[in-house]
């Protein structure tokens, strides 16, 4: 009997095997059919072999050791519950990516650029999950992370995108520095690179504490924590829409898991101020994160922007989930804990349906800049629907999934006033209304999303031209738009299936909720608490419903259709109506000037001249500026220094090796 | 038996706040006539308002979506199962459970999300400022909301409304500040989601100021009777949240008998009117401020919910 890690290692060793193929029959017409195709299939398989094991022997942990890589390591691979949750988003995000880019695919213009990189990427995020060494996961890091490079940079003729892909390169590789310095310490003197020594041998505090922050800067930069985050809102949207919903979707999610791996698993009992750093960090990143996307007219930017908030409330769940953790409150942590995996996954439902709605729009019109779309509802009746079933679940919205995983995050901080800490009892309630002015923001977010691209007319000549997308792509749409609303109305069975995972991390679980009457969701008790998303939607449908034959049936069924009212003047320019910029206005005057150091200057024209008054909008990202230009200013100055070594003397050379060598033997004769 | 006695009482719930809410504003109206010393419309005009709507025919602008259109139905249903989710003169009733006070909340931003959205189909400025404005309104008032439901929750120990209005009914609760606090974040939050004097005026059209009629302009006929009377129910919801959670007398708790809910139901009814007559002599009293103003006073809000959940936070007696 064949171990199902090893059944499921086949499945990257496929992908690889595709992409291989794949750089052979790039060229050829029908490879974009193949390479998606084989994907898909491959991603569906590995699905149903993680499902049959999570049906069939949930708890179970199966794992092997293959003699691959460097002689005396090996390569251990491990499923456990948290592995196979991931793999579920993982493998799940994969298959529908792949069924949109059967048709989207289609529309690339060079996919011998795209088809290899693809499914070598997917193979990465697999690897990562199910690796049970550091050596394993740290490769399977940093393929992941190439893979996604090469992608970004398949549009390289572009001067932005090149850009984009240096600094994701640049942060990748500095992501990947900080993980290994972490395992390195986890590791220890004894050098023990398997996830199980490491288990088992229990940092002292203060190596806890460095690896808890070598993981925030290693896991956090891949997921967008702020102010790591510089680079995903370039690379993101400069790739490919269907690679951009992996990468939002699903490898920030990778990122989350390595997080969760290590400070959960392998870390041991946390300290109770790692809940206090990593609650504020997410709920900054949360609150900066959609402000930035409100203030974007770029739809892929605003997308990636959304994407840092949604990590933002999945960190501060976790933090959450480690306060209590550390705490012994196992109950409320198992809350905090399912309430941040459930919003892995439903972030990875929508955000993955948002950037397809998006790459739709991008194929149809050719345009990302929301300033020239508008009308598209009409256009594109399908697309815009889904696109506004992923609008609404993201924004929090009852009865949608990204509502009941939110529901539970505030549940969760209201579990906080028993802790004993004067520090986490201060920062939770800030957290908590951090999190709902986010999730309050997101809405409005969403709706300038999706008013300024679809709704009103259009503000460009290729939105006139336009049709709606082709039969793949709208299929995979469909799909996430079914799982957002499924996720939303059942999440009972979501949360009893997240039961494994949170069972050996936490040592407790929530409790069952399917057997609750009406499929309620109940975390703690009836009386204190519950949320029956079924009967929302039921309830509404019906009164929706009961409205509408009530009005069909003894109301006026008189329509006329007419010119819109403005006061007298009909506004027949496009331009006229409200814009990106506009809708953003109020909310950038409130938020803008301290979050951005936001400013509105007003050129007016002389007296009596003709020319047209100019309004200025001068915003700065203040992470950037604070962070990154001081750093790149060091890193420029020092180069400019050590470039003084490039022009030496033969001599000056010899002597400089020699005092080198000196040094050396110096330091060795001294070393104790 | 039980089961139905408990549907149909649900049922009279759902009824009375949809027949209730017409009602509400007709008063609020000719209270506030009364006060400019007016003889102000009838109380049941309202109700005339509404039917002379749904027997006018719709224009729709040339480029409305079907957004335009599924809009009000939605708006209306959403916040009417908000509205009858409320306890007004009976807590505990039969779906209760449905939905606890971020539940309420939420479809109240659901409604909001697709007026804001169905404001912006049409594509002239007035839609855009409207909605624009609404969402900017939102964003400060939900969280202030969600604080208060917080600090409701903490002295409570529940954010079930039926929960916590038979605690706030109890002898244990006694006078704390974080309650007083909550109270008048609760009442600013509620005067500017219901787009009341001094945030909005609901009593204009085509003023440069104005936000919720702004994003309705477009709207006529049955499709507007569906908006009004959502908003109507939402001024409903807001006075019954108000009376169920900080004066709680009177109300029937789960399993009483006629007799209880019959006082419930009188008692319901005084609260309402004493509340519409504080809403109409303080919509008098102060004048509409500025669009840009309404950030500092929903921010005052804000932090007075946030002090009152920090203050629970850190004692739960106070």
């Amino acid at each position: 009997m064949i171990s199902t890690v090893a059944l499921l290692l086949w499945g990257p060793a496929a992908l690889l095997g595709t992409a291989i193929l794949a750089g052979v029959v790039s060229r050829r017409a029908s490879a974009t059919r193949l390479v998606y195709g084989a994907a898909l299939v491959i991603s569906v398989a590995l699905l149903v072999t993680v499902a049959g094991h999570l049906a069939g022997r949930p708890g179970e942990v199966s794992a092997i050791t293959l003699p691959l890589g460097l002689p005396w390591t090996g390569a251990r691979f491990r499923l456990d519950g948290l592995s196979a949750f991931f793999l579920v988003v993982v493998n799940l995000g994969g298959a529908i990516t792949s069924l949109y880019g059967l048709g989207y695919g289609r529309h690339e213009s060079q996919p011998h650029r795209v088809l290899p990189f693809y499914p070598a990427f997917l193979a990465g995020m697999n690897l990562v999950v199910l690796a049970n060494d550091a050596f394993a996961f740290l490769l399977s890091w940093e393929f992941m992370s190439l893979a996604s490079w090469a992608l970004v940079m398949s549009h390289h003729r572009d001067e932005a995108n090149r850009r984009a892909a240096y600094i994701y390169l640049v942060m990748a590789s500095f992501g990947t520095l900080a993980l290994l310095l972490a395992f390195g310490l986890l590791a220890g003197p004894a050098g023990t690179y398997a996830f199980d020594a490491m288990r088992a041998a229990q940092p002292g505090p203060l190596a806890a504490g460095v690896v808890l922050a070598l993981m925030l800067l290693g896991a956090g930069s891949k997921a967008g924590l702020v102010p790591l985050h510089a680079w995903l809102p370039l690379a993101h949207p400069a790739a490919p829409s269907h690679v951009s919903a992996l990468m939002s979707g699903i490898m920030t999610k990778v990122a989350i898991y390595g997080f969760i791996r290590v400070v959960f698993d392998l870390l041991g009992a946390p300290a109770w101020w790692s809940g206090v750093v990593v609650l504020l960090l997410g709920g900054t990143t949360a609150v900066l994160g959609i402000l930035y996307a409100l203030m974007e007219k770029d739809l892929k930017r605003l997308l990636a922007y959304s994407t840092i908030e949604n990590i933002g409330v999945i960190f501060a769940s976790l933090g959450l989930a480690l306060a209590f953790k550390a705490n012994a409150m196992p109950s409320a942590a198992a809350l905090a804990f399912t309430a941040a995996l459930f919003h892995v996954l439903n972030h990875s439902f929508f955000k993955s349906l948002l950037f397809f709605g998006a790459g739709a729009v991008l194929t149809a019109t050719g345009e990302r800049d929301m300033e020239k779309l508008g009308g598209l509802i009409h256009r594109m009746p399908v697309t815009s629907f889904v696109f506004l079933v992923g609008c609404v679940s993201i924004s929090a919205l009852p009865p949608f999934n990204g509502f009941a995983s939110e529901w539970l995050a505030f549940q969760a901080i209201l579990q906080s006033p028993q802790l004993p800490q004067w520090g986490l009892k201060v920062i939770v309630p800030a957290v908590g209304g951090m999190l709902a002015l986010s999730a309050a923001l997101a809405a409005a977010c969403f709706v300038k999303a999706f008013g300024i691209t679809f709704l009103g007319r259009p503000r460009s000549a290729a939105v006139e031209r336009t049709h709606e997308v082709d039969r793949w792509s709208l299929a995979a749409m469909a799909v996430l738009a079914i799982f957002c609303l499924l996720a939303g109305i059942l999440p009972g069975f979501v949360i009893d299936g997240l039961s494994p995972v949170t069972l050996p991390l936490i040592g407790d679980r929530m409790p069952v909720q399917t057997a609750q009457p009406w499929l309620s969701i109940v975390p703690i008790a009836e009386s204190r608490s519950s949320y029956n998303g079924l009967l929302v939607f039921v309830f509404i449908t019906i009164s929706a419903s009961l409205a509408a034959f009530f009005i069909h049936r003894f109301a006026s069924h008189a329509l006329r259709r007419g010119i819109a009212w403005g006061c007298g003047f009909a506004e027949t320019a496009p331009a006229a109506q409200y814009t990106a910029v506009s809708f953003a206005q109020p909310i950038r005057r409130v938020f803008g000037s301290f979050a951005f150091r936001a400013r509105e200057t007003v050129e007016m024209p002389a007296p009596g001249s003709l020319e047209p008054a100019r309004i200025k909008i001068d915003i700065h990202d203040v992470a950037w500026e604070t962070f990154y230009q001081p750093i790149t200013g060091a890193i420029d100055f020092a180069t400019e220094r050590l470039n003084y070594l490039q022009f030496l003397t033969i001599r000056r050379y010899l002597t400089l090796v020699f005092l080198y060598l000196v040094i050396l033997l110096l330091v060795l004769a001294l070393w104790p | 038996m039980a089961l139905i006695l408990q549907l149909a009482v649900q049922g009279a719930q759902m009824l009375l706040v949809l027949l209730l809410a017409p009602l509400l504003i007709g008063f609020v109206r000719k209270v506030k006539a009364r006060l400019l010393r007016r003889q102000g419309p009838s109380l049941i005009q309202p109700y005339r308002d509404l039917i002379r709507l749904m027997r006018k025919e719709v224009v729709l602008a040339d480029n409305a979506s079907w957004l335009f259109r599924v809009t009000p139905y939605l708006i209306f249903a959403a916040t009417w199962v908000a509205a009858a989710l409320v306890p007004t003169f009976a807590a505990g009733l039969q779906f209760s459970w449905t939905a606890d006070l971020i539940v309420i909340v939420a479809l109240l931003g659901s409604a909001r999300f697709f007026q804001a959205l169905a404001g912006m189909d049409v594509g002239t400025s007035f839609g855009g400022i409207g909605a624009s404005r609404e969402v900017m309104i939102a964003s400060l008032a939900e969280p202030a909301m969600l604080l208060i439901v917080f600090s409701l929750a903490l002295v409570a120990g529940a954010t079930q409304l039926s929960t916590v209005a038979a605690f706030m009914g109890s002898p244990e609760v006694g006078l704390r500040v974080s309650l007083g606090m909550s109270l008048i974040a609760l009442v600013m939050v509620a005067i500017a989601e219901n787009a009341r004097i001094p945030v909005d005026n609901p009593a204009t059209h085509l003023e440069l100021t104005m936000v919720h009629e702004a994003m309705i302009l477009e709207y006529s006929g049955r499709h507007l009777a569906m908006i009004e009377l959502a908003t109507f129910l939402k001024l409903l919801l807001y006075v019954s949240l108000i009376s169920c959670v900080f004066l709680p007398w009177g109300l029937a708790h789960a399993g009483a008998g006629p007799k209880a809910l019959a006082l419930g139901a009188v008692a319901y009814l005084v609260k309402l009117a004493v509340l519409a007559i504080l809403l109409a002599v303080f919509e008098t009293a102060v004048a509409k401020m500025r669009v840009f103003r309404v950030p500092d006073f929903l921010g005052a809000a804000l932090m007075l919910a946030l002090l009152g959940a920090l203050l629970l936070f850190v004692s739960r007696s106070l």
